[in-house]
């Protein structure tokens, strides 16, 4: 009896599996061949068919995807939208686009064309993607459960106003962002209202103006990205429970440039990153309860700037090393905790030889909260004047918080990896 | 002139002190250049100790050598030439071999770890002018100092004074002043304090040049815009050479009416 079920169970299994082996067909689309253009393509096939684009040039535009279809390109072909709009778009779930190498999306003022959009989709898959001279790259609207992997988006944005940003996700949830490289676009990445998405080993360099940029988007994790050149760094706003572990931020060097902005930052975690080279390693504002454990913060004008609002933030474990200013602080006012970091320039010493130094260390000085009430004042970096007091600071300190201090200074670097 | 200039340089390149000097920039740029590669850096590093060192030496040299070599002035002045040259040749003696002693003592590091296939070039040409400029600048106060000032005593204490007036307190002033004011706007008038000041204007002429200039922020972009064009440039040059014009005038009118 049991025998006589399994049987029928197994009987019934590859009969389904062969009939949908028999339904799934796969359409070939090619300059040579009879099928022509994606369009016809995708209106021929059946829901979960695969298109198979042959390498060649095709010039088209507003290919609407609206059925579950595997669209994968043959030794990537180039899908031109000479500038008319928007190229390919999702409406369907368990949509797979793969290996195509897409260029000229419209630019608009009213509009934002994407080279690929993704509409109300769950179970989305976007990857091998080229897209070049584009004004907005990959945009997911209100999709979830989706996958953007290994893509190469390059722009050639010069002005904010008028170019899109890479890859855009808004009102999502639940999605892998995977090994891309973004480069000269607005804003790298860009999330807006997104929840529960994983930004990772994402490479965003050289944009207009921010390599990561997101608001309002609660539970996300930020992974081995790296983040270099971008015009202001990287800006993360209104925003809880976020992790970012093991990114690079580097070279964001200008006047308003910083590596990271946290604004209205809540309960996160900022865990072994590098910021080095950065006009700004992090501008905290209005940011509580933040982790700050074992980074690097290489070579940065300031290493830390904490503005207004910040209480019960921790930096623990971090290595400062060669910034120009390690704090900058703009109250007398602390609820944030140092501890056990590791500063370049500390000068104190450890006669119990337990590798923590015998002397707190104080990381604002006395420049620093004076540029802070006087911005002018910067303009006497690196006179005499202001190492002599620097230094008288240094030693009896008056002005500068008196709980801002590093009981613990390390004697050595701290290796974080 | 030219004589005489010929005579106080050779003198003094021949000195001791000069060596001293000369071996000090020459040391300080190798090891400096040996511990950190990278040119640009080292060109800070070295800005730093230029806008501090240049005028403290430029001034204790200056009032030292008229001082010590005064019976040899009066000798002079018995003789028929023009006080005016006596004066100048002596001056630009003491300035020049200054300047040389900075230049070649730093040059020749620089230029074997490839400074003039280096972006950096400029920065450091800027760099080897303004140190020269200040030189020249606090040479001519020197001698004024000291032509005013029979007592040597008195004379050393007041070219101190003059440096320790520009080098700190000048910028001690400015602060308070940007602190006390910080009501206003007060871009205009920080730029016109940096301009009068020329170990300031030094300072802020090469940082401006740097990388570290993103470090000044928006003040920093309104210096940029005066200094980045060329009228900014130029009207900074021409502060310079009026800070050391202006002083020799006056040390030349003093050696004129001065009773020896």
């Amino acid at each position: 009896m049991i025998l006589k079920v399994i049987t029928a169970i197994l009987v019934n299994a590859l009969v389904f599996l062969l009939s949908t082996n028999a339904y799934s067909k796969t359409i070939i689309v090619s300059k040579n061949g009879s099928i022509k253009s994606l369009k016809t393509g995708i209106a021929l096939a059946s829901p979960h068919d695969t298109v198979l684009v042959k390498q060649g040039y095709y010039k088209e535009f507003n290919i609407a995807i609206d059925k579950p279809l595997t669209l994968k390109g043959e030794l990537f072909p180039t899908i031109d939208g000479e500038d008319q709009g928007e190229i390919i778009t999702i409406v369907s779930d368990s949509v797979t686009v793969d290996g195509l190498f897409i260029i000229n999306v419209g630019t608009s003022y009213t509009t934002d064309f994407a080279a690929i959009r993704v509409v109300k989709s769950k179970h989305f898959l976007i990857q091998n993607v080229v897209l070049e001279k584009l004004f907005f790259g990959i945009y997911l609207e209100k999709s979830s459960h989706g996958r953007v992997y290994h893509n190469k988006i390059i722009g050639d944005a010069v002005e904010e106003f008028n170019s899109g940003n890479g890859i855009q996700l808004w009102y999502c949830n639940n999605i892998v962002v995977e090994h891309n490289i973004v480069q000269h676009v607005r804003d790298g990445i860009y999330l807006e209202f997104s929840d529960s998405i994983q930004i990772l080993k994402n490479t965003s360099t050289n944009n207009v103006r921010y390599g990561l940029h997101f608001m309002f988007s609660n539970d996300d994790t930020y992974r081995d990205n790296v983040f270099e050149n971008n015009g202001a760094g990287v800006a993360v706003m209104f925003s809880k429970r976020i992790i970012m572990h093991r990114n690079i931020f580097r070279k964001n060097w200008g006047t308003a440039a910083f590596g990271i902005l946290l604004k209205e930052i809540n309960d996160s975690e900022i865990y072994e990153n590098t910021f080095e080279d950065n006009t700004v390693g992090i501008t905290i504002e209005g940011s509580n309860r933040v982790n700050y454990r074992n980074n690097n913060f290489k070579r940065n004008g300031w290493a830390v700037k904490v503005r207004g609002a910040c209480y019960e933030n921790h930096f623990i474990s971090n290595n400062f090393l060669y910034n120009s200013f390690d704090i900058s602080y703009n109250s007398n006012l602390n609820d944030n905790k140092f501890d056990g970091n590791y500063w370049s320039s500390y000068s104190g010493y450890d006669l119990n030889k337990n590798g923590v130094g015998d002397v707190p260390y104080r990381p604002v000085k006395l420049f620093s909260y004076i540029v802070n009430r006087t911005p002018e004042t910067i303009i006497l970096l690196r006179s005499l004047f202001m190492d002599i007091i620097d230094f008288a600071e240094k030693v009896s300190p008056v002005f500068t918080p008196d709980d801002l201090v590093d009981t613990n200074p390390q004697m050595k670097p701290i290796k974080n990896d | 002139m030219l004589k005489i200039l010929k005579y106080s340089f050779y003198d003094l390149i021949r000195s001791r002190w000069s060596y001293v000097y000369f071996l000090f920039y020459l040391l300080m740029g190798f090891v400096l250049l040996f511990l950190n590669n990278d040119l640009s850096k080292a060109v800070i590093t070295l800005m730093n100790i230029i806008i501090v060192l240049v005028p403290l030496i430029g001034t204790i040299f200056g009032i030292m050598y008229y001082y010590n070599s005064k019976e040899f002035t009066e000798l002079l002045l018995a003789q028929p030439i023009k006080r005016s040259s006596i004066f100048m040749g002596q001056y630009l003696g003491v300035a020049l071999s200054l300047s040389m002693s900075l230049v070649i003592g730093l040059g020749i590091p620089f230029f074997v770890y490839g400074i003039n296939t280096s972006v950096a070039i400029w920065d450091f040409g800027l760099l080897l002018v303004s140190g020269s400029m200040l030189t020249l600048i606090f040479t001519s106060l020197a001698f004024v100092i000291a032509l005013k000032n029979e007592n040597k005593i008195k004379g050393f204490g007041y070219a101190i004074l003059l440096w320790l007036f520009m080098a700190v307190i000048y910028d001690g002033l400015f602060l308070m002043s940007l602190m006390f004011f910080e009501d206003y706007p007060l871009d205009k008038f920080s730029l016109i304090a940096t301009l009068l000041n020329p170990v300031d204007l030094s300072r802020v002429l090469i940082l401006l040049k740097l990388d570290i200039s993103a470090l000044l922020g928006y003040t920093g972009a309104v210096f940029q815009q005066f200094f980045g064009t060329r009228l900014g440039f130029f009207l900074s040059l021409f502060m310079l050479t009026v800070w050391f014009i202006v002083p020799t005038f006056i040390m030349q009118r003093i050696a004129m009416k001065k009773d020896f």
